[in-house]
């Protein structure tokens, strides 16, 4: 079963919608069972950080995600709580990805919020922009797998073992972010 | 690189599109759903949802279509029309409604914004702003247009920004309509003031107009309703057409 870990911070409509599309199906819990005994784990976020750690250490999630071994994606402010630390509300993370989450310079428009391209093993993925919605950025780290640029070079996917993060949207970047969401479904 | 976003705009009344849609193979022209998937498919990189429905009762009807639209499309989309609570945005957030869209309920009430803001971000926040050049100063309208406000349009929007606004739509009803192109003096104004993106909206005819506005004002987006809807220009074309113009736009294989 594909779980998607409900916490305060989910924009869990959408993603549930995009694994529908897909023609998979899912359950939304925070029972920590659920989670342990899921095919894969879909961590969304919309939301903020410190709020966000404080819901998942009370409900005992930051211990039983770090601990999963089953492929675990991490959408936007979820991948972002997978960093070891997080500047929105000055909060220690989960401490998957070695990397910090720190606020955009105010040097264009915050949040950045469209569509833009990625770089991926040194090249850039034409025609095959994602959508991007946030005012946090991942610095770039060895775990970083994909990078994109906007006021500077960031963490647009990461990956460490069983554990995935991307910071943009894939269940609202069209077809592209269909294929994406559909690769990890099939991992 | 960001690129510029293109957004259609449909008009619903009772759960159903309005004005005439001019697109072939579509088996009900009506459909909001079917049309949404439809531009989504082409390219369109966002769409807005206006519900001109004005009766209570008919707003369960929008929650619900809002629902079917979330499961359908794999876009962002915005809902707006007639929202003046917290209580009736946070239905369309939790229905799948990437963001919401405020204009009178917003210059009635401004703590709507922080309010929604606050409880669901700044980025579901947008707030559009009909506004017309009087004598020389640009005012905010509301009631569809029809009531002009003392509100100055810089003024206002610089007001909803700090109140939590993430984006601003702007629609400058002297060109809406027109098709003689958007309104690049107001636009250039606002986007001189504002940090959060804004959308411009009244006038697309051509596709030099889209052109236009974002070779000459900074605007992040630029929206239109019936040159897409009775097929004037196709999104697709308009995509290559600004490419190959050099603006940054996103295109699809």
């Amino acid at each position: 079963m594909i779980t998607i870990v409900k916490y305060n911070a989910g924009n869990v409509t959408s993603v549930k919608n995009a694994i529908e599309r897909l023609g998979f199906e899912c359950i939304v819990t925070d029972n920590i069972e659920e989670l342990q005994k899921a095919d894969k784990v879909i961590f969304p976020g919309v939301g903020e950080a410190s709020s966000a750690m404080a819901y998942l250490k009370e409900k005992g999630l930051d211990e039983v995600i770090k601990n999963l071994k089953q492929p675990f994606l991490g959408i936007c402010l979820g991948m972002q709580l997978m960093c070891d630390y997080s500047e929105e509300g000055d909060v220690e993370c989960l401490g998957i990805f070695k990397t910090k989450v720190k606020k955009f310079p105010p040097l264009d428009l915050v949040p950045q919020m469209g569509w833009n391209s990625i770089v991926q093993n040194g090249k850039e993925n034409e025609n095959e922009d994602v959508y991007f919605v946030h005012s946090y950025y991942a610095e770039v780290c060895e775990e970083t797998t994909a990078t994109c640029s906007y006021i500077l070079n960031f963490s647009a996917a990461l990956q460490k073992d069983n554990f995935y993060g991307v910071q943009f949207h894939p269940e609202k970047s069209g077809k592209i972010g269909e294929e994406i969401l559909r690769k990890f479904l099939n991992i | 690189m960001l690129k510029k976003r293109i957004i259609p705009c449909l008009d619903i009344k009772d759960g159903r599109t309005v004005k005439g849609v001019n697109f072939e193979g579509l088996v009900d022209a009506g459909s909001s759903v079917e049309l949404a998937k439809r531009y989504a498919e082409e390219g369109a990189d966002e769409l807005v949802f206006l519900d001109i429905t004005a009766t209570i009762e008919k707003r369960k009807t929008l929650a619900d279509l809002v629902e079917l639209i979330a499961k359908e499309i794999n876009i962002p989309f915005t809902v707006g029309g007639g929202i003046n609570s917290l209580e009736e945005a946070a239905v369309l957030i939790r229905k799948g409604a990437d963001k919401v869209s405020l204009n009178s309920s917003a210059v009635k009430r401004p703590e709507l914004i922080q309010e929604i803001a606050s409880q669901f971000g700044s980025q579901c926040v947008v707030v559009a702003i009909d506004t017309k050049c009087v004598n020389g100063d640009w005012k905010v309208f509301v009631s569809g247009g029809r009531i002009e406000t003392e509100l100055k349009t810089v003024e206002w929007a610089k007001t909803v920004e700090q109140l939590g606004a993430g984006e601003i739509l702007l629609t400058s009803m002297n060109s809406d309509g027109t098709k003689n192109g958007f309104e690049k003096s107001i636009l250039k104004e606002i986007v001189q003031e504002l940090n959060i993106p804004v959308i411009a909206s009244g006038g697309a005819g051509s596709k030099e107009h889209f052109k236009e506005v974002f070779e000459e004002t900074n605007v992040s987006a630029a929206l239109a309703a019936s040159v897409f809807h009775f097929g004037e220009i196709s999104i697709p074309d308009l995509k290559k057409y600004l490419k190959t113009n050099n603006i940054p736009i996103r295109t699809t294989p």
